[in-house]
């Protein structure tokens, strides 16, 4: 009955480096461009990062360099106009797009790192460790987070770390319960129970067998992440509790609303930087939604066919 | 019951987190806030043996108690309502200043929350029965782009476009300045008047989420078999998206409600800086700006114990609307 | 055309087709089906998974979801001949009909098709927890169903119809608020019958409603379905995999293959000659309790992929007795044998104008299986 074939393909591990790495990209490639919204999701983002990569290519003065023009409006001169104290607006804004990206995703990565080791740990090792960090879990995710942040960051200096850590301390919960909730599933499945018969210390278990299961809810959940970071961080700085002499989006606002922007009627001090918010913002949502759908068939939209377009057939 | 006790429970273990972290966290922060704000006090005046006290509770300074019993000193004054006094509305006392800010914190919020929720379930409901109309492929992208626009940001485009550009709606104060406050037809109509804007910020700000959420959550309960099932048994239309559909698929947002309360309130406070609104806000405002701890505390305590409060009656409400809740499983 | 005072059917499906209009392929599901039900009668529709049963009931009662579609034929129902026929004025409006005249279910109207629903057509799904809303009670159920097609019924009369229904299927009527996670697997079996008896409609679809069930509970409920249907003459499409229930419960079985039926016959003429190879493999793949040791042979290979169907009859690749004729000629429903006219099979054995050998025997197919078995151990 059974005709065995002899396994003639090599094993995976024995290709070179190259030919791996190239095929990890090129699976990662298509994992971006297959879903619509991941694919213009990440170009957004992209976009984003390279300027913030390659910012001195596109600012040739120091942003910081007052001059005598202040309050102008948008000219050949100063392409988004000039601050209250003459400063160009674009080069504050492609500068602060640096420290926005920069602290926006570390902050992204240390929540989400925070909430993997909190969530995992929980939920395979069960009993009284999960209880107590459930328990913590819980109340930190019920207790509001952005006035919990203002209060913990206006006791230490200002500054773009005390911000970012702030964050980090207030927002892991969330992540956190999905995780452990995810983990909870998998920690019956045969494989970690195979895991642990072979007497797999249980840190590799956690972090080599079933995190890499748990991948995509992971990545969507460093997405989400990410985007309300960036949004908080630049609601503290807007309060003032960042570096008021850093330059990121956040500062502008923060200098915008001093200096009376909106009933001068400056509008190009505050909304280039909230538009560059939002349509990142909107990138990150867009990849979170894709996410979604890959992982849900039942959201993708299937094209309607045309035999029921002409009405050859009946539903 | 029993699930309803437990949640109480709950909630009463986040208070008093929320309370001892508000202990703890002056003691722990560098440079020692509170000597430097004890002593701009005393620049200030005299200050009261009673606000003395209270700030040496809160803060530990100037005693030598142990900690226990500071802590215990500090949950007698809250227990008494005696937040303290406000440094940068000296010589106020912080629940005054909370107590006059709250009404219009609360009632722009309850109203604009109800609204965006109310308003984003309807819509998600009917983008997902009508799914892949033009409504549909039209709105999920523009509401993706509306949910991921920042609070404040929005609100200055508001601002700028509705009241200071085109002056339809006043967008500053939460009032005519110049009416007297009281229960009188002028002083109403002003303040609804002036609401308006920052309503709408709050309301534009959360539909989409709400909305987004409640079309994925309705598309996925619309394949179950229970909806193929009413529409077998011939059921009008309209029954089978609300009673068999809808008030399954609202359940995640329900959920979901209570726990983004938080964000919410953080955006609202936010707007009102923006909008000038003469609510908690703008007290914060002041109090981060001028490194005011007590009035910080006391706010973030009320804060907290108001979005606990309403944290509470949506577990209230996910009860009444899966029974299957009720026997302690979860959904 | 017939009338209904005619003939005692009930339904007439002819050359039903439905595809899967999906992104990979066309999948053929149904593909040119014809039979017709009696009033009263049940019928079993038998066939591995895939092969388009249920594609079919839910056809029938145009339950299909996107990206199924019905391409061709019609669904014909002869309404029963009652003083208040087919004057069932819901809520949405009244159902046409010419008296005498049969109704295409295809073509009402989505506000017809309301009113036809539940009415006269009712369905069973196979898992009764998934098709019950979790968030109302079983007497909620029940009652809303009455509420749309029955308006004329008061709430108490509404309550009193649904403990009756619960009392019919073996449920205490102190179950009447319970809700769907309160009740056992077999409890939600019934109250899920219930609901379907409610307006006491002409036909009820059964999609393998006993396949989650354990055994003894499986044939508790089979003897309720067999009383009820017997009791109040309603017709039943009962489809599943398992063709022994159907030996018992069954008028008349129609087994299907890669969507098209193969045989059709009383239950009693497939046990005693099964004549396509298909069904005798079928009927034979389990094993028997009693009679001389044999060798359980099952049917080699598997059901074809329903985008790439191959020519001729569907059955010919894994057929034992195959021949030429089989891989370019599709076979059409035919009565096998002259002197059982009432069991048609679609096979060219039985075709004098391809076969030139006579129909074979069962002893005949059974030895073709154990060659191929034998072919295929080598």
């Amino acid at each position: 009955m059974s005709r065995s074939s002899s396994i003639s393909m090599p094993l995976p591990l024995s290709r070179p480096v190259h030919i791996r790495l190239l095929g990890g990209l090129s699976t990662v490639w298509k994992a971006l461009t297959a879903n619509r919204k991941v694919a213009v999701g990440s170009g957004i983002v992209a976009f984003f990062i390279l300027v913030a990569i390659f910012a001195s290519v596109f600012i040739h003065q120091d942003p910081n360099l007052l001059s005598a023009n202040a309050n102008q409006s948008p000219s050949a001169a100063h392409w988004l106009g000039t601050t209250a104290t003459g400063q160009d607006v674009f080069n504050q804004l492609v500068l602060g797009t640096r420290s926005s990206i920069f602290w926006g995703f570390i902050t992204g990565i240390g929540v989400t790192i925070l909430s993997i080791v909190v969530g995992l740990i929980g939920g395979y090792m069960g009993g009284l460790i999960d209880e107590v960090l459930s328990l913590v879990t819980n109340v930190f995710l019920v207790l509001p987070a952005l006035p919990l942040a203002i209060v913990l960051a206006s006791y230490f200096p200002r500054g773009a770390q005390t911000i970012s850590l702030v964050i980090v301390v207030t927002s892991w919960s969330w992540g956190a319960r999905v995780l452990r909730a995810q983990t909870l599933s998998m920690r019956s499945r045969e494989f970690v129970t195979a895991a642990s018969a072979c007497g797999e210390s249980i840190w590799r278990i956690i972090f080599w067998e079933i995190l890499p299961n748990e991948i995509s809810i992971v990545a969507a959940n460093f997405v989400s992440t990410t985007l309300y970071v960036i949004l908080a961080e630049v609601s503290l700085e807007f309060l003032g509790l960042g570096d008021a002499n850093a330059v990121s989006w956040g500062t502008m606002f923060y200098w915008a609303q001093k200096a009376d922007a909106l009933l001068l009627g400056l509008w190009w001090w505050f909304i280039p930087p909230g538009l560059c918010i939002a349509v990142l913002g909107a990138g990150l949502a867009l990849i979170n939604f894709g996410i979604d759908e890959i992982a849900n068939p039942r959201l993708r939209t299937e094209p309607v066919p045309k035999a029921l377009k002409n009405k050859k057939v009946v539903a | 019951m029993r699930h309803l006790i437990r949640r109480i429970c709950f909630y009463l273990v986040a208070l008093w987190a929320s309370i001892t972290l508000n202990f703890f966290v002056p003691r722990l922060a560098p440079g020692n806030p509170a000597e430097s704000l004890l002593l701009r006090f005393e620049r200030k005046g005299p200050v009261n043996p009673e606000a003395l006290k209270a700030l040496q509770a809160a803060f530990g300074i100037n005693t030598s108690d142990p900690l226990w019993v500071q802590y215990f000193q500090y949950l007698n004054n809250l227990l008494h309502g005696n937040l303290g006094i406000s440094f940068t509305a000296y010589p106020t006392p912080v629940a005054t200043v909370i107590s006059q800010d709250i009404y219009w914190t609360l009632i722009l919020g309850a109203v604009s929350v109800a609204i965006s929720f109310v308003l984003g379930c309807l819509i998600g409901i009917v983008m997902a029965w009508k799914r892949g109309s033009l409504l549909d492929t039209v709105l999920s992208p523009a509401m993706t782009f509306l949910s991921a626009i920042p609070y404040f940001w929005l609100a200055l485009i508001i601002v700028y476009v509705f009241g200071f550009s085109l002056g339809w709606f006043p967008f500053s104060d939460g009032y005519d300045t110049s009416l007297d406050v009281g229960w009188n037809s002028d002083f109403i109509i002003s303040a609804l008047y002036h609401a308006i804007l920052p309503a709408l910020t709050i309301v534009l700000s959360s539909v989409a989420g709400w909305m987004l959420v409640m079309r994925n959550s309705m598309i996925t309960t619309l394949s179950e078999d229970y909806v193929l099932m009413a529409n077998a048994k011939g059921l009008r239309s309209r029954r089978v998206m609300f009673i068999y559909a809808a008030r399954n698929a609202i359940l995640p947002n329900v959920a979901g409600f209570a726990l983004s309360l938080g964000f919410i309130v953080g955006g609202q406070l936010v707007t009102e800086i923006v909008f000038s609104y003469p609510g908690i806000g703008y007290s914060l405002l002041q109090a981060v700006q001028g490194q005011d701890y007590t009035l910080l505390q006391g706010i973030f305590l009320i804060i907290a114990l108001a979005v606990l409060a309403a944290n509470f009656l949506a577990d209230l409400l996910y009860t009444a609307l899966d029974p299957r809740v009720r026997q302690g499983r979860s959904a | 055309m017939t009338t209904g005072a005619q003939t005692n059917n009930l339904l007439e499906v002819n050359h039903l087709s439905v595809d899967y209009l999906a992104a990979n392929g066309t999948v053929h599901a149904v593909n040119d089906v014809s039979f017709t039900l009696a009033r009263g009668e049940i019928l079993g529709l038998a066939g591995e998974s895939g092969c388009g049963k249920s594609t079919m009931a839910y056809a029938i009662s145009r339950l299909l979801r996107p990206p199924a579609y019905i391409t061709g034929g019609e669904v014909l129902y002869y309404p029963p001949q009652r003083d208040e026929t087919m004057q069932k004025v819901s809520r949405r409006g009244t159902v046409k009909r010419v008296p005498g005249e049969p109704i295409d279910v295809l073509k009402l109207s989505a506000a017809e098709l309301r009113a036809f629903r539940w009415n006269e057509m009712s369905i069973v799904f196979q898992s009764a927890m998934n098709s019950l809303n979790p968030v109302l009670s079983v007497g909620a159920q029940i009652m809303d169903v009455l509420q749309t097609h029955r308006p004329e019924l008061g709430a108490d009369g509404r309550k009193k119809r649904a403990i009756d229904l619960l009392n019919l299927v073996g449920i205490a009527s102190d179950r009447l608020n319970s809700y769907p996670h309160e009740l056992s697997g077999g409890m939600r079996q019934r109250a899920v019958i219930a609901i379907a008896l409610a307006l006491n409609p002409e036909l009820i679809i059964m999609d393998e409603p006993t396949t989650a069930l354990d055994v003894v509970v499986q044939r508790e409920i089979l003897q309720l379905i067999s009383a009820l249907c017997r009791e109040f003459s309603t017709a039943l499409i009962f489809i599943t995999h398992d063709l022994s229930l159907l030996l018992e419960l069954a008028d008349h079985i129609a087994i299907m293959y890669a969507g098209k039926i193969v045989e059709k016959a009383s239950s009693k003429d497939i046990y005693e000659h099964p004549r396509h190879p298909y069904s005798y493999g079928l009927l034979n793949s389990f094993p028997r309790l009693h009679g001389p040791l044999r060798k359980m042979v099952g049917i080699p290979g598997s059901p074809p992929d329903l985008r790439a169907v191959p020519p001729g009859c569907a059955f010919n690749p894994r057929c034992p007795l195959a021949f030429n004729s089989c891989q370019t000629v599709i076979p059409t429903l035919q009565s096998a044998v002259s002197d059982v006219p009432g069991q048609v099979t679609a096979c060219h054995l039985y075709d004098v104008r391809m076969s030139e050998s006579g129909p074979p025997t069962t002893a005949e197919i059974a030895q073709g299986y154990e060659a191929l078995a034998e072919r295929s151990n080598a």
